[in-house]
């Protein structure tokens, strides 16, 4: 890896920079493909792919963006392809799986060919009819689910192809959350831009609103003050905190274990008030703002928090021993939906799905943002891959989350820190780009922002976390059941609205 | 067996005693909006400007709350703090009009006609869609069968099909892939039917209005029953909105409420 680093195939640059246009490296499709793949083999892994059209007739006609995350050394390899008059390149999917739907995306919004892909299917778009893989041979059936679902949960289609109740292959079609965020965001005010950062994905408030404002303030070099580092910590692990336990209610609830359901459920609700205490929203929205926060914790709200934190902690440690350690769990959870470190790292999965499975990554230790630079919380993996191992880790990054919000709650309190909230946004510098990332609950979250020479918003790309993550349900439903796919699904909680946009 | 049965006793009850007894929100939860009826210093339209759905108007002054994401820009931005937010959640009204608030007494959700509410009797089965939303409506919604809350005590259930439902809650600016499953719901629910629209989006678009890919909010054509605001609203706002629709709860709430402590 290091070999790559030093090498000049691509600008590196770090979680949170902004660097002139005039820095970004082009190359031709071939020894951009080549980088690519050599960033890949190494190591890396392609953390976007993409065609940003405020980036076309820099070199010569349309563009192709890839940021190659180095999570070893911390670095993320930006370069560029010039296609010249061309409208197509020779696929990256056909080498490393992890490009597949950022080049489905590129040849759905640009028209760009990837020639030889090898599942160039729609990605958002609804296609009649669409063109299913299909296995056949005696017994072979198809089930059909969605797009509206039998709970209370976000559009999407899943087409099974079975023989008894084996399933053979899940294919996952979306696109029915497809909003045009990305295109309405662009052609939005700085204060609408924030409130639909909040809303790319409903659960992902702060974490999709933290990496917008990543955005502003390295596009205008500006820092938040400590204070708003912190706040900005704890509301980002208040949200994992929340998710995670929701998500182990909501297993729970799939396999009729009750008290878990009952309770997990129940202190959800406690950290999700927290958020509404600390910002006036249970989600946290409201919360964030380019330049640091809007909000401040009374020293008499710490102390309370610190309280209920204890009580919290106690009540879920009681439910997840009584979980973790119940028969029919266990035996429910084990070996159901293993999806293997070597699929994980070839699909580039990232968050708690990855590390479930051996592959370890995460952006607050690789890429450290905001508070994160100052205090490490400890990464947590498993290695079995499946159900189970998916439900243990958020457990394990719950009781770490807590630890790390009481540390800093308890910090605040004994340094008693200057309460100060924002530092003032500056204009933005004309003619850059920049990279923000952040760990939400669900993992990696990337924005990528290109200004004008004037200093505006002409371009930005999001990739939620879900967005690397969706084929990995798909494989972790291979050769098991379809009474197995609920609790799968569950297990991997990705989300319809931040893949489709 | 027996940590179990501990485990039942220290958790304890949880399930809050709303209706009957009010809940208290935190100071700073964003509910309903109080305007001053004092006029403005002139030339001021700060709130309506940074309104990131231009959901304030000056002229009258009034706050659409179809549309009002309940942010904290325009209670931010206002010189004379004339528009600030208290915790008062009970929000839903039945008819778009009613979502446009001023200084004057708001008028809360009515029960549906006497005939409907016999159709029903103890029971509302709703259909969940979800056309766009970005989860954070569907979230609430999913909160209200937790303990806390208990939705199914009052009679009330999500079902698995449209067939066996009263009527749909929508959520989401409807987007343009999900607008034929929508319509396909909707007609599958047997007739008499209730639909209601919970947050800005399903009621406006809301932060999604004038995307490309989404309508604004459900289409004219399907009659809306109940509007619940917010972004999302909160469990207790759904809740107070669907009883009294149920003509479980009635009049306005109490002046505790009211008064936004």
């Amino acid at each position: 890896m290091n070999v790559n680093s030093s090498s000049p195939s691509v600008f590196w640059i770090r979680n949170g920079d902004s660097i002139p246009l005039s820095r970004v490296p082009f190359y031709t499709p071939e020894d951009f493909r080549r980088i690519c793949l050599e960033q890949v083999y190494s190591g890396g892994r392609l953390a976007l792919l993409s065609s940003v059209p405020a980036l076309y007739g820099r070199k010569g006609g349309k563009t192709l963006l890839a940021l190659a995350a180095d999570d070893e050394n911390g670095k993320i390899g930006v370069l560029c392809a010039d296609l010249e008059e061309k409208n197509s390149y020779l696929s990256l999917s056909s080498e490393i799986p992890q490009a597949q739907g950022f080049e489905r995306e590129i040849f759905e919004e640009q028209g760009i060919l990837p020639k030889n892909h090898p599942w160039l299917k729609p990605l958002r778009k609804q296609e009649t009819p669409y063109p299913f893989f299909k296995v056949k041979g005696e017994g072979i059936h198809e089930v059909a689910v969605g797009p509206v679902h039998a709970g209370i949960i976000e559009p999407g289609h899943f087409r099974f192809q079975c023989s008894g109740e084996t399933v053979h292959h899940l294919e996952i079609q979306l696109g029915y959350q497809h909003r045009g965020a990305e295109e309405l965001f662009l052609r939005s005010s700085p204060e609408r831009r924030l409130v639909i950062s909040e809303s790319f994905a409903g659960d992902t408030v702060i974490g999709h609103a933290l990496a917008y404002c990543m955005e502003i303030e390295a596009l205008s070099k500006s820092e938040p003050p400590l204070y708003a580092h912190i706040l900005r910590g704890a509301a980002l692990e208040l949200e994992r905190i929340s998710n995670h336990i929701g998500d182990l209610g909501a297993l729970c609830g799939d396999i009729g274990y009750l008290p878990g359901a009952a309770w997990f459920g129940r202190i959800r609700g406690e950290f999700l008030n927290w958020l509404m205490e600390l910002s006036g929203n249970r989600f946290g929205r409201g919360l964030l703002k380019p330049g640091g926060v809007r909000f401040n914790l009374s020293a008499q709200q710490t102390e309370n928090f610190l309280i209920r934190l204890d009580k919290a902690e106690r009540d879920l440690k009681e439910t997840a021993e009584l979980t973790f350690n119940h028969p029919a769990v266990c035996s429910r959870f084990e070996e159901t939906g293993i999806v293997s470190r070597a699929a994980a790292e070839a699909l580039g999965m990232v968050g708690p799905a990855a590390r479930s499975s051996g592959c370890e990554r995460d952006v607050r230790r690789d890429h450290p943002f905001g508070i994160f630079r100052f205090y490490h919380i400890p990464t947590a993996a498993a290695d079995t891959g499946d159900v189970m191992a998916r439900a243990v880790l958020r457990w394990l990054e719950t009781e770490r989350s807590i630890q790390f919000i009481r540390e800093q709650l308890t910090g605040l309190l004994e340094q008693s820190l200057e309460v100060e909230l924002q530092t003032e946004i500056q204009k933005m510098s004309p003619e850059h780009l920049a990279v923000s990332m952040v760990e939400s609950w669900r993992g990696e979250i990337l924005h990528l922002a290109v200004t004008t020479s004037k200093g505006e918003i002409t371009g930005y790309k999001i990739v939620d976390p879900s967005f690397h993550n969706w084929f990995g349900l798909a494989l972790a439903l291979r050769g098991g059941q379809i009474s197995d796919f609920p609790l799968c699904n569950k297990s991997f909680n990705l989300s319809y609205s931040g893949h489709d946009l | 067996m027996f940590k179990l049965l501990k485990a039942r006793l220290h958790q304890g009850y949880q399930t809050s005693r709303f209706p009957e007894a009010e809940i208290k929100l935190p100071e700073r939860f964003r509910g309903k909006p109080v305007l001053d009826p004092a006029p403005c210093q002139e030339n001021c339209s700060a709130c309506a400007a940074v309104c990131p759905t231009q959901a304030i108007t000056l002229d009258p002054f009034q706050i659409d709350l179809g549309a009002c994401l309940f942010c904290p820009l325009c209670q931010e931005v206002c010189p004379e703090k004339k528009i600030h937010y208290t915790p008062d959640y009970h929000l839903a009204v039945n008819s778009k009009k009613d979502l446009k608030i001023s200084e004057k007494e708001a008028k809360l959700a009515e029960a549906l006609k006497t005939e409907m509410l016999k159709v029903l009797g103890r029971s509302l089965k709703l259909r969940q869609v979800s056309a766009g939303g970005c989860s954070g409506c569907e979230a609430e919604l999913t909160a209200l069968g937790n303990v806390v809350f208990d939705l199914s005590r009052f009679g009330i259930q999500f079902t698995a099909s449209p067939r066996h439902a009263d009527g749909i809650a929508v959520t989401g600016p409807v987007s343009k892939n999900m607008e034929a499953a929508l319509r396909e719901t909707y007609a599958a629910v047997p007739s008499p039917k209730i639909v209601i629209a919970v947050g800005a989006c399903a009621i406006s678009g809301g932060p999604f209005a004038g995307a490309k890919a989404a309508l604004l909010g459900i289409p004219e054509d399907i009659p809306v029953d109940l509007y619940i605001p917010g972004c999302p609203p909160h469990p207790l706002t759904i809740l107070d909105g669907l009883l009294r629709l149920l003509n479980r709860i009635k009049g306005s709430p109490s002046p505790f409420q009211k008064s936004g402590v």
